[in-house]
């Protein structure tokens, strides 16, 4: 009797050890009798402004293997159904099981053998699939663009990286996520909840049924959809006027901020990034000389140029330095320091202040500039402070800092600050003239195409604007308050009138003349930023129409030259498709011109 | 009559019930190791479990005729049941068609019946019978020679038969017969030879030679209280180590462990042989024949392990100990069977919650393996009350044996005792990965017709003599 219970002591206490303390066995019999099947969601579709469908989903199918179950795999028929070699067929075994490529590996998890089957490969594979155990097909959702535009702005999905999935554990080898543009802004938004049903199977790998008659499986959520402030008819047009030059658009709606334009050129079809070739492509657009994947609207920092003289005109009136009647002299150009003299174009002269917009006349503004820095020191104190108060109104208008748009990589930009200047030279070592270059848009100051762009939508709103953004609206939601919120600027709205009539008068009579539209009376401003590599990049920045404004616009054009050559003829070209949807006429031998201009030849 | 009449009131209804509960909760654990989505009916007779309970029916019918038989009819009969069971054993041999390797199932109709199950109380019977005839005595050469051949001749047949699980059994009427006065010691030298058989397998000869030199000591002290010897003995080996392994440490391939240890035991062997004849005592000679015996052992565990046991065996050994590990071959039981009832938890998974078992990942889940059902679904309390179910079964047996007043009643109800609890040891220590897999059924538990009634008549014929406790006349 004592050795019956003896023996069941030790059972017990072996029982115990295996089913209380050890909990390993639990994990085991998981893996062994549930298979969790993913269910992914259908991802969030996007929509232009005007409800053109641009990006939507299509299946696509992975074959996935476990190896633990693939006893007697008929290796060579498997093969034959997809249409590989014996050596494929080794060499991606290995580098499934290579933990250094695959460090995820297990034998008892599904691993991705090959994705983004053929539909006539899903169909083969599909009929004789019951022959290779440890064999099964997931299918997943890729996306499908209904346009070859936008290919920037809209982004690309992509496999999750190692980095992706530590980040966040939603994701699974394998996973798709944004990798670019808003399908990554919008990440949570577009890829919904993934679901999974949970099954049982039996030790052949038969499924038996769902795991308690599903009551554990979850469906997927499906992504929301997004609507952008993007209109895909313009963004069309854009791109296509930027053919064969390099450059970027960006058109913006005044009274709401949203985007309408985000041209990057040259440009891509965005069906390039999705699928087998995905990578391949990318590689390919990486090593293009005019880097297309350069995010120019919103990284490329050019000096604005000309452009910035309506930011002067602006912070001049402001600070009490100029009002619309004053007037400067201007002889060809500036002259300073003695012998120093910045040229300027041949005008009438004296010019007041829209004239000096209209004509874009340098002098002017160096007057200014003196004006402020070097005459005022009663009402500031010191050059350093009539700076800084300079400073402040420019920062005002979102130059130096990023504006937040919803877009990853958004640059700064940058305005070169007073401790900047007295680093330079030393402190009270410096005064109008030894940064004269500022007053014209030139030296130390840097601009994204973005904020130049705002900066049109500024002043067509006459001293405010809302952060420029790409998503319009999200099915069932509201978007992020940070792009309902007015930003005033430093300006009185009083000041704006004058520079309207300037950057006017520069269309219909000044620097701007070869975009005059009939039909719209439009306010804009050329500028050329100087560029040490080789030709002037053209830039041109407007709003339309002067009243009640609909579009303000940044146009640049690498190595163009001048701005009213390339840059004000298509941005005036977009301004008329956008507002009276087609281009009359008359203007279609200019129309011509752009489209058949090629910049990058030239080079 | 009296007898008539006080058989219900006679009858040990604690045992009864104990049997009933266990047959009953192996029932529902069938049905549970053999559910089917498809198939869910508990009374669905084409299946297992249906069938279970019908045999659990003709099992209680049985146990009612039985009781219902005089008793004496079975002490009559047991030498001639006892010879037509070996008789059938043989038969079996060539007429049994080919499963898994064994030819033990007799196939009669639609049912198959295994007669091992029925050799087992045969031997009982006739065990029971032998050892209760007047003037036996097993210190007597002839008796004892006879009753060896008893336990020993089911078990070559059932060898023959390729069923070496269940020929393991009868090594287990070793224990009646060491309550009916078998010598102690040979338990002791049993579990040493099985120790020795273990440690071979796992580290070699040098271990196990070792091991005899040293339990040399407290033998030497039992056998002969010589403390002279004791200390000269205990010196000289350790003198023969030291020596050997210096030599070692020059030149390590002139001398292996192997032969250091032979030596030591020869030297051994040789010193007590020396001192048997200067202090004339044969005593010292029991611990030299311990020698002998140790190393005729391990050489014939060596050849009977590598010729005598199949593949098979020798792999599901090596599991056990560990010296081989073979999740998809002969470890795949083992691995599984531990994954299936670690995984039940404490509570379990719930009845007919298992995944484990119901999805086939245990092989023999309703029959051999039936435990695992019991641990994946009610979890360590369930196992806990199923082994104190059993240990509480086993106890009352022999407490029922114990209290019988004629020796072929105890004996008889020993041998019951000591079935249920091998098979209740072997079974349950072979699913929890404790004991190497051995093919033999939990009784009640696992499936299976002949099996449940071989067990039910074991158990009720010793319940039937039981009710004759008080009754001078039996036998």
């Amino acid at each position: 009797m004592a050795i019956v219970v003896f023996v069941a002591a030790i059972y017990i206490v072996r029982l115990f050890m295996m089913q209380v303390v050890d909990s390993s066995n639990k994990e085991f019999a998981d893996s062994n009798a549930f298979l969790k099947q993913t269910i992914y969601p259908s991802r969030g579709l996007i929509y232009d402004r005007n409800g053109k469908l641009v990006v939507s989903n299509q299946p696509v199918y992975d074959i996935m293997m476990v190896m633990r179950e693939m006893v007697d795999f008929d290796t060579l028929q498997f093969c034959q159904v997809l249409d590989i070699t014996k050596e494929e067929f080794d060499e991606r075994m290995l580098s499934i099981k290579d933990r250094r490529k695959n460090p995820g590996y297990s034998r008892y998890t599904p691993q991705v053998f090959m994705s983004h089957l053929s539909t006539e490969d899903y169909g083969r594979l599909q009929e004789t699939l019951f022959r290779f155990p440890g064999v099964f097909i997931q299918q997943k959702v890729m996306r499908e663009y209904q346009v070859e535009h936008g290919a920037l702005a809209l982004g690309s999905i992509g496999e999750v990286s190692q980095k992706q999935m530590d980040a966040d554990p939603y994701y699974r080898r394998g996973d798709y996520r944004g990798q670019s543009g808003i399908e990554t802004m919008y990440e949570e938004l577009l890829r919904g909840e993934k679901g999974y049903e949970i099954l049982l199977r039996d030790v052949h790998g038969k499924i038996k049924g769902h795991y308690l008659d599903g009551a554990l499986d979850r469906l997927p959520v499906s992504g929301k959809d997004l609507t952008i402030g993007l209109d895909i008819e313009i963004q069309q047009y854009a791109e296509e006027l930027m053919q064969g030059k390099m450059g970027s658009i960006v058109a913006i709606e005044p009274s709401t901020g949203e985007i309408l334009t985000l041209v990057s050129a040259p440009t891509y079809s965005p069906s390039l990034l999705v699928g087998r070739d995905r990578s391949k492509n990318y590689a390919k657009l990486l090593k293009d000389p005019h880097k297309p994947l350069f995010d120019r609207p919103m990284m490329a920092m050019y000096p604005p140029g000309s452009t910035f003289k309506t930011v002067q005109a602006l912070v001049m009136q402001q600070e009490g330095i100029i009002n619309e009647n004053t007037a400067y002299p201007c002889n060809k150009g500036y002259y300073y320091g003695g012998s120093h003299k910045l040229g300027c174009h041949a005008h009438s002269s004296p010019l007041d202040l829209p004239q000096s917009i209209a004509n874009s006349c340098n002098a002017y503004y160096c007057w200014a500039l003196k004006a402020l820095l070097d005459n005022n020191t009663k009402k500031y104190g010191s050059t350093g402070n009539a700076y800084d108060a300079w400073f402040n109104d420019v920062c005002s208008f979102g130059f130096n800092s990023k504006l937040g748009v919803d877009y990853p990589n958004e640059k700064a930009g940058s305005i070169p600050s007073r401790k900047f200047y007295d680093r330079y030279y030393g402190a009270n070592h410096w005064r109008s003239s030894t940064i004269i270059s500022i007053s014209i848009g030139q030296g130390e100051i840097l601009c994204t195409p973005i904020q130049i762009a705002n900066l049109a939508a500024i002043i067509a709103n006459k001293g405010y604007y809302y952060v420029p953004h790409i998503l319009k609206s999200v099915e069932g939601d509201v978007i992020d308050e940070k792009y309902t919120t007015k930003h005033h600027t430093a300006i009185d709205a009083r000041y704006f009138d004058v520079v309207h009539e300037g950057m006017l008068g520069a269309v219909t009579g000044g620097t701007a003349r070869i975009g005059l539209i009939d039909s719209i009376q439009f306010c804009g401003k050329t500028g050329t930023a100087q560029n040490p590599h080789g030709k002037d990049h053209s830039i041109f920045m407007a709003f339309a129409p002067k009243d009640n404004p609909k579009i303000a616009i940044a146009v640049y054009v690498e190595n163009a030259g001048f701005g009213a050559t390339w840059a004000v003829p298509i941005a005036s070209l977009i301004i008329e498709k956008y507002l009276k949807r087609e281009i009359p006429e008359k203007r279609k031998w200019l129309e011509e011109r752009i489209l058949n201009g090629n910049l990058i030849g030239e080079e | 009559m009296r007898r008539e009449q006080s058989i219900l009131r006679e009858l040990d209804w604690t045992t009864v019930i104990v049997w009933l509960i266990m047959i009953f909760i192996g029932w529902l654990t069938v049905y549970a190791a053999c559910y089917d989505y498809e198939h869910p009916d508990l009374f669905d007779f084409s299946r297992r479990q249906g069938q279970q309970f019908i045999w659990m029916g003709v099992s209680s019918l049985l146990a009612i005729f039985i009781l219902a038989i005089d008793t004496r009819f079975f002490g009559n009969i047991a030498y001639l049941f006892y010879a037509l069971m070996m008789g059938l054993l043989v038969v079996t041999i060539f007429v049994a068609p080919d499963v898994k390797g064994s030819h033990s199932w007799i196939q009669m109709g639609g049912f198959r019946f295994q007669p091992a199950e029925l050799a087992k109380y045969a031997t009982a019977l006739c065990l029971a019978k032998f050892m209760s005839t007047y003037g036996y005595n097993m210190k007597r050469p002839r008796d004892f020679i006879i009753t060896a051949l008893i336990i020993g001749l089911p078990m070559l047949i059932i060898v023959a038969q390729q069923e070496t699980g269940s020929a393991l059994v009868f090594v287990v009427f070793i224990l009646v017969l060491f309550r009916e006065g078998l010598n102690g010691d040979i338990l002791i030298y049993g579990a040493l030879a099985i120790l020795f058989f273990v440690l071979q397998l796992m580290f070699g000869y040098s271990v196990v030679f070792t091991a005899a030199v040293i339990i040399g000591l407290p033998l030497i002290i039992h056998y002969t209280r010589d403390a002279s010897l004791f200390k000269i003995y205990a010196l000289m080996n350790i003198a023969i180590w030291a020596i050997c392994l210096i030599v070692r440490l020059i030149k390590a391939e002139l001398l292996s462990y192997t032969v250091i240890s032979i030596i030591s035991l020869g030297a051994s062997a040789l010193l007590l042989i020396v001192f048997s004849f200067i202090r004339r005592n044969k005593a010292y000679l029991a611990v030299v024949l311990f020698f002998i015996g140790t190393a005729g052992l391990c050489c014939g565990a060596d050849y009977a392990f590598n010729n005598v046991l199949q593949p098979h065996q020798q792999i599901r050994i090596k599991v056990v100990l560990g010296l081989e590990d073979d999740p998809q071959g002969a470890g795949y039981n083992v691995r599984q069977a531990r994954i299936a009832i670690g995984s039940g938890g404490f509570f379990g998974k719930g009845f007919l919650n298992g995944t484990q078992t119901k999805l086939n990942y245990v092989p023999e889940q309703d029959t051999d393996f039936i435990f695992c059902t019991i641990g994946e679904e009610q979890g360590f309390f369930g196992c806990t009350i199923v082994v104190l179910l059993y240990v509480f079964f086993i106890c009352r047996i022999i407490l029922l044996a114990e209290r019988q007043r004629t020796p072929f009643s105890r004996i008889y109800g020993y041998s019951v005792a000591c079935i249920f609890f091998f098979h209740f040891c072997i079974n349950i220590g072979m699913v929890i990965g404790l004991l190497p897999v051995i093919g033999i059924p939990l009784p009640f538990f696992s499936y299976g017709g002949s099996s449940m009634l071989a067990f039910t008549i074991l158990l009720f014929t010793f319940l039937k003599l039981d009710t004759h406790r008080t009754d001078y006349m039996a036998a």
